[in-house]
């Protein structure tokens, strides 16, 4: 993209070149991952706390990020919350990749009737608006964390699964998969040890874009209450809990709004400041 | 047209014909998974056992699902939509209105985004690399990396909290005059544009710059032709079928913005109608919302698809 043209700093650290939006991104997305995991131990404040007797309190000494409109601490929550969008984010993300990429590889590499039946599901998944098939899913089941991260999981493996096969179909039609083929490989070999490598880091660049999506999504359900529940809250149930303070624009519904741009901004520019050898598709 | 196009056509017509059947049964039966039975959840805790199952005969609970689903389908195709569990109406009456205001919404949105999206994104791959390219660009993607809700909240805070231009909330009930229809749609009609817009933008501007990296562009530029000319006779008579096929992909956006924005500002739209449907777990109500936004949903990405075979001069 243009974006990396933008920053004309570049430096060179083991082969790459680095452009400044990458390394900046690069050390957000490293904060917010830090405050994910230590999140309990720096909390200044427990989250259920009313420590402010005032809702929607102001930026002061003590309470950073103001309050929220119960009058509880907004930095604690935002980290708590942190914990949730990221690691809800990242467990969905994981599952959709991994099962996407693989059903992909193996499609490409059986071919036939498994190939057909497979991308004839999945594309028909992918026409169900992903915001539709979450709210039809937590009518169905309700919103625990394990049924969240796997709707967001179902919900992005069509995608995971397409971009896979598209890439994998390329690289088998290659001689060296012939060869392979003829040595009598199993097809647990081919993936493994053929496909896989060719692909890997495209598929890298996609599964931090997927993250992105899925962020948002779970963002956007949790906006409408059909998200996480409470006590427990990620930035998006944090924004719909906060959103009475929207009139006198209180610090405490535009922080988790900042906080969830910040994160998927910078995977943004992270991936479309990737050195080209890594982001490059065909390898 | 060729046979050859209209075959890839009709080919394509048949799998969305296809891929709709399967989408309405898997809403179904998405639907039809709600732990508890739904019998005595409608009657409540002081049903006694025989209502219950009287009730679960009425409403073919007992049947096995995949007869209710045949049921259900034919029922769609007679215009029988159902009962609402909540309220007792048919679900078609509860919808009839609301689906009214959100095509409303959708509709002016689409006025609005297509024109500002095209003029844009086309714009912003002619002076490629430019300061206005990168403006243009880093906003768009910037509007595409937050959740429609921010987007919603920002436009909130600088219209109706700093410049107190515009209400906050909309409701579509108390419009008497032309500056009450402007101020009640405004708010839901700008967060979609960006929205909207964000999305349209990138993809013409690809679609643009593939067509001016061509050799037959470069032709055009060797051979002494004016920059506008280049790119209004030469590139963009070919790149108006990617474009087309932007337009419909961007607009199928709409259907997870308008969830949002409906419920964002209060709009009596069928969104907002199925979110709260959702909290009451009304099923027929969650069913024919749902099955409206999927066909609209590929009605929008098979329309895409289409123009993209029909715009493709090597097939003709």
């Amino acid at each position: 993209m243009t974006m990396a043209r933008a920053a004309t700093l570049r430096r060179s650290f083991l082969g790459y070149s680095y452009s400044l939006v990458g390394v900046v991104a690069a050390l957000v997305i490293l904060a917010w991952t830090l405050v994910a995991i230590l999140a309990p131990y720096v909390l200044p404040h427990s989250i259920g706390d009313i420590v402010d007797d005032d809702y929607f309190g102001p930026m002061r000494q003590g309470l950073w990020l103001g309050s929220d409109y119960l009058g509880r601490d907004m930095l604690s929550r935002v980290l708590m919350g942190a914990r949730y969008t990221v690691g809800i984010s990242l467990a969905a993300v994981s599952i959709a990749c991994f099962s996407g990429v693989m059903l992909g590889m193996i499609a490409a590499v059986t071919g036939g009737w498994l190939d057909t039946c497979l991308s004839r599901f999945l594309d028909a998944m992918n026409s169900i608006p992903s915001k539709l098939f979450g709210l039809v899913v937590v009518a169905a089941v309700g919103s625990s964390i394990p049924v969240l991260i796997l709707t967001l999981a179902v919900i992005y493996i069509p995608g995971a699964y397409r971009f896979a096969r598209a890439l994998a179909v390329n690289i088998n039609t290659m001689d060296f998969m012939t060869v392979a083929r003829v040595r009598g490989e199993s097809t647990f070999y081919l993936i493994g040890s053929e496909i896989l490598p060719n692909i890997i880091r495209p598929v890298l660049a996609d599964f931090g874009l997927r993250f992105v999506f899925i962020v948002l999504l779970l963002s956007g359900l949790s906006f409408l209450g059909l998200g996480l529940q409470p006590p427990l809250a990620d930035w998006g149930a944090l924004v719909r809990e906060n959103i009475g303070g929207l009139p006198f624009a209180a610090p405490a519904v535009i922080v988790p709004s900042l906080a969830i741009a910040s994160l998927t901004i910078s995977v943004n520019l992270l991936i479309d400041n990737l050195p080209q050898k890594i982001r490059d598709r065909d390898t | 047209m060729t046979s050859r196009v209209l075959n890839l056509v009709l080919k394509r017509l048949g799998i969305a014909a296809v891929t709709l059947l399967i989408v309405l049964f898997a809403v179904f039966f998405a639907t039809s998974m709600l732990p508890g039975d739904t019998a005595s959840i409608l009657l409540g805790q002081a049903a006694t056992p025989e209502a219950v199952a009287g009730l679960r005969e009425a409403m073919h609970l007992n049947d096995p699902a995949i007869l209710r689903f045949l049921l259900w389908l034919v029922g769609l195709l007679h215009g029988d939509l159902g009962n609402s569990y909540a309220n007792e109406m048919p679900v078609a009456a509860l919808i009839g209105g609301r689906l009214v205001n959100t095509m409303k919404l959708a509709g002016i949105t689409t006025l609005l985004s297509v024109p500002l999206a095209l003029t844009l994104g086309i714009t912003a791959a002619m002076l490629r690399g430019s300061v206005y390219d990168r403006t243009v660009t880093i906003l768009s993607i910037g509007v595409i990396s937050v959740p429609e809700f921010m987007v919603a909240t920002l436009a909130v805070l600088l219209f109706a909290v700093y410049l107190k231009w515009l209400p906050a909330l909309s409701s579509v009930n108390e419009a008497h005059s032309m500056t009450d229809l402007v101020r009640i749609y405004a708010m839901p009609v700008i967060t979609l544009t960006f929205v909207i817009s964000a999305q349209m933008i990138r993809m013409t501007r690809a679609a643009v710059i593939e067509t001016l990296s061509t050799p037959y562009v470069e032709m055009a530029l060797l051979k002494g032709a004016s920059r506008s000319r280049m790119v209004l006779r030469h590139a963009l008579p070919n790149a108006l079928g990617p474009i087309v096929n932007a337009v419909a992909l961007s607009l199928s956006y709409l259907v997870g913005g308008v969830i949002i924005v409906e419920t964002i500002f209060n709009y009596p739209g069928i969104a907002k109608l199925m979110v709260d449907a959702v909290a009451t777990r009304d099923l027929p109500l969650i069913q024919s919302c749902a099955m409206i936004f999927c066909f609209g949903y590929l009605f929008l990405i098979t329309a895409a698809d289409i123009v993209a075979i029909m715009s493709n001069p090597r097939l003709r």
